[in-house]
């Protein structure tokens, strides 16, 4: 590994100097996932292995390049797991590929977002310097939190060579409900029980259905269920039923011909849509999935008018997919750029087309 | 980080390393009396009468904040009523080239918010109302001077609470919280303060508006959000915020085991994390802090056990009642010599008052006391109380220690007397060895009061001069100039060198075969 690590930091440093743009590769699983970004690919799948995991401490650290399914078994034998549910998109993620995108599933309006997991990172600076930010520690606030601003990055400001995650035990009961329901009051429940002391770690909503997912002791979860009423799913099923929203098997989001993704305040009114698009709507409301091709302004106009921003995740006509940001919004992370990667070595573009 | 010449805040034949700030120009000497005039003059013209303090007597209070051994008058203090007035004096003391130094209640305990000799100090005491509180969408917009209890309090009638509690949380404000990234009790469950704000507003240096997340769960770009979290005030003046509200338990009940010795106590901490239980909080006192606090509130603490251990169970009845047992086999298993669990709201807020009056009572034994803040990983708490052991007697001072063990977050109380010639100064060298221990064993130099001055030589130990550099070059995107609170939370290249100790290698020591402590 020290070969490898090596190699990484002489490719960066001599990317910066002959100002050679990279793109940062790890599973490749995310390789439709952003803007569209040209330049030399900088493998990182590799620089692999777990370095650190002491199941009291709740903390892994690992290489970028360690996959998330090995990753996943060694906290599984231990009764523990990554909360943040993160999406394996068909395939095997690196660590470092699920840090950089910043995504999570099902479990995120109560659990918390990758970023809210990251302790720790890594980064190899353009000049080939190892920076650490972070640590492996519960509490820290010693320095400004680099790590959680690398989290969601796509390798914009370098390459996260290893990472720290906060890991929890395994809730011991969970309990899958499902109740007819239309939209409007699907969205009206996920947001009253969120207010209620239920232990509700993830809500769904597709034609007509809404899901909902008790997890914690078993005695609350029990007592929930009874609380709450609806159709109790076997724990296979459900199961299947998570899985398929987490990793986009779900047919709505694997087979849309155009998927947009929009990230709403929770209590946002159903979206009026004409023709009304297929949704999968998830995290209490938070999040909808739209499977339709009305023009992307159409959709980022939507979005904004009810808070949050809209991004075209998949297929449909080409054009820019994250939400675009207006020029002052732009003005701070230009800045940080600029001084991270003054030449613009790292994934240009594939965060924000100017940056 | 590579230096840019073509910038013109950061030639380097200007400014220090890098992106170091332009110390020799912000000199902490009081400001010329012809210079504090005119600034005074030019805000005065810009700000109502009431807005502006200058007079000796008015700005006395505002010399220090809850470390008083870091104080320093400013040369003005304002008090804006208005967002605007907010910017109107950032554009003002960025076109006059002073430095600012925002304030909230002043509760901080790293000098984070002591003022600048030269410099104004922007108090956002005014912004102290409750925007809004939304119950279904479980949110609360607030402005930054609100103080972190009045948020649970509003929250209340809706069956939600805002859930970072730190000790200071009747008189410490959401800003200041929000600058520290402040935890509490309860934040190994319910998270810190940086997983509790959901979007915030502010002004840069430069007087431009920001707009960072909202209510939403997440927004397109970097997410600077994150960022602002435990900035110390260096990067942004934060006007309003989004904070997350979460219901609260229908049931709360803590179990109170007493231990003969404090690495058993430290282990029993580990075992609990172990079995797969997230306490809602998990407090540890030793047998010097249980002394002090038990005559002030009379909890009824175990004045024999070297080591007492407060763990909190939260949630339904059913699951608190499954969680104490849980936690009271563990803790037997641990070897507790005494268990007991509280049972009504009266008895569990007794055991708890004498952890939360744990600083008052320090100030009732010694005539003054030093507050630590670092981070260990459970697993080496005993270790570490155990060194501390060993420094009381190095320095001949006396260290009480409370702290949040569930997350490894050491409070070590170190008494001392001020009056008595060199105590303050062994004290002082007293924490930064503990500080330099945490870093040695993987941890940190805070978990939660932030660096402030206070802890400027200890940040050489944990950072190497390629991080140090990194955190000015954020501190240089967001603040060219180098005006909001200048000399704070990031310690120079010149500063490191002069405090010459060796930068601990990700807990890794350079000589790990050595003995220490």
């Amino acid at each position: 590994m020290q070969a490898l690590l090596r190699e990484l930091r002489e490719r960066v440093r001599h990317a910066h100097e002959s100002r050679t743009p990279l793109r940062l590769r790890g599973a490749g699983t995310k390789d439709f996932y952003g803007e569209r970004c040209e330049g030399q690919l900088l493998e990182l799948h590799g620089y692999a292995g777990v370095l650190a995991y002491e199941p009291a401490e709740l903390v892994l650290t690992a290489r970028c390049g360690t996959r998330l399914s090995e990753i996943e078994a060694l906290l599984a034998a231990q009764r523990q797991f990554l909360a943040f549910e993160p999406p394996a998109l068909g395939g095997d993620p690196t660590i470092g590929g699920i840090v950089a995108a910043g995504l999570s599933g099902p479990r995120r309006a109560r659990a918390g977002a990758a970023r809210d997991f990251v302790l720790g990172t890594l980064l190899l600076g353009c000049d080939g310097e190892l920076l650490h930010f972070g640590g492996t520690v519960m509490k820290n606030v010693a320095g400004f939190d680099v790590s959680r601003l690398l989290c969601g990055s796509l390798g914009i400001l370098g390459p996260v060579l290893e990472v720290s995650l906060k890991v929890l035990p395994l809730p011991p009961a969970q309990q899958t409900l499902r109740f007819e329901m239309a939209e409007g009051e699907a969205l009206a429940a996920f947001n009253r029980w969120a207010g209620q002391p239920l232990p509700l770690c993830a809500t769904a909503w597709f034609d007509g259905q809404a899901w909902v997912r008790l997890s914690g002791a078993a005695s609350a979860v029990r007592a929930s269920a009874q609380q709450l009423g609806g159709e109790r799913i076997e724990s296979e099923p459900a199961a299947a039923f998570w899985r398929s929203a987490r990793d986009q098997t779900h047919p709505l989001l694997s087979r849309a011909a155009s998927l947009w993704r929009l990230s709403l305040p929770s209590t946002a009114a159903p979206l009026s849509l004409a023709p009304p698009a297929a949704q999968l709507i998830e995290w209490g409301g938070a999040l909808r999935w739209c499977a339709t091709d009305r023009p992307a302004a159409e959709m980022r106009a939507i979005a904004a008018a009810a808070g949050g921003s809209a991004m075209h995740w998949r297929g449909g006509a080409s054009g820019s997919r994250f939400h675009p940001l207006a020029p002052p919004v732009l003005e701070l992370p230009r800045r940080l750029k600029a001084r991270f990667d003054p030449h613009g070595i790292f994934n240009p573009g594939r965060l924000v087309a100017e940056l | 980080m590579p230096a840019q010449p073509d910038d013109p805040v950061n030639d380097p034949a200007r400014n220090g390393a890098g992106d170091e700030p332009r110390w020799s120009e912000l000199a902490a000497q009081p400001p010329s009396p012809e210079r504090a005039r005119a600034v005074e003059l030019a805000l005065r013209e810009r700000l109502p009468a009431d807005c502006v303090l200058s007079r000796e007597e008015e700005l006395r209070p505002y010399e220090c904040d809850g470390l008083a051994v870091f104080h320093q008058r400013p040369m003005l203090v304002v008090l804006p009523h208005t967002e605007a007035q907010v910017r109107d004096v950032l554009l003002e003391c960025r076109r006059l080239d002073v430095p600012v130094v925002a304030r909230g209640a002043g509760t901080g305990l790293s000098g984070g918010a002591m003022p600048h000799a030269a410099g104004v100090v922007l108090s956002l005491a005014r912004f102290n109302r409750i925007l809004e509180i939304d119950p279904l969408a479980r949110t609360a917009r607030v402005q930054p001077g609100v103080r972190n209890l009045a948020v649970s309090e509003a929250a209340a009638p809706h069956g939600l609470y805002y859930a970072p509690d730190p000790s200071s949380q009747i008189a410490c404000t959401i800003g200041g919280n929000v600058a520290e990234n402040s935890g509490g009790v309860h934040c190994l469950k319910y998270g810190l303060t940086v997983h509790n704000v959901l979007g915030l507003r502010g002004y840069t240096m430069d007087g431009a508006p920001v707009t960072l997340g909202g209510r939403a769960l997440d927004a397109p770009g970097l997410d600077l959000l994150a960022l602002m979290l435990g900035s110390e005030g260096l990067l942004l003046v934060i006007t309003e915020v989004i904070l997350k509200l979460v219901p609260k338990p229908a049931l709360a009940q803590v179990v109170m085991a007493s231990f003969d010795d404090v690495g058993k106590a430290g282990d029993a901490v580990a075992a609990i994390i172990a079995a797969g239980i997230i306490p809602a909080g998990l407090e540890m006192m030793d047998r010097k802090a249980a002394a002090a606090v038990e005559p002030f509130v009379q909890a009824g603490y175990d004045l024999t056990a070297e080591a007492i251990l407060l763990a909190e169970s939260d949630g339904t009845p059913d699951e608190v009642a499954d969680e104490v047992a849980a936690m009271e086999r563990v803790l037997r298993a641990a070897g507790a010599t005494a268990i007991a669990v509280s049972h009504s709201e009266a008895e569990r807020l007794r055991y708890w008052s004498g952890r939360k009056n744990a600083f008052p009572a320090a100030g009732r034994v010694s005539p003054d006391y030093y507050c630590m803040d670092g981070t260990i990983p459970r697993k080496a708490i005993g270790q570490v109380l155990k060194a501390i052991e060993q420094l009381e007697h190095k320095y001949q001072l006396k260290c009480m220690n409370v702290f949040h063990a569930g997350d490894g977050n050491l409070h070590p109380l170190i008494l001392f007397d001020a009056n008595q010639s060199g105590a303050w100064q062994r004290a002082d060298a007293f924490g930064a060895d503990i500080l330099e221990l945490c870093v040695q064993l993987g941890g940190t130099i805070t978990g939660e009061h932030g660096v402030g001055v206070e802890k400027l030589n200890s940040m050489c130990v944990q950072f190497s001069p390629a991080e140090r550099a990194a955190f000015f070059a954020v501190k240089r995107a967001f603040d060219p100039a180098g005006l909001l609170n200048p000399g704070k939370a990031i310690p120079t290249l010149a500063r490191c060198a002069e405090y010459g100790k060796l930068h601990v290698h990700h807990g890794r020591l350079p000589h790990p075969e050595l003995p220490r402590f």
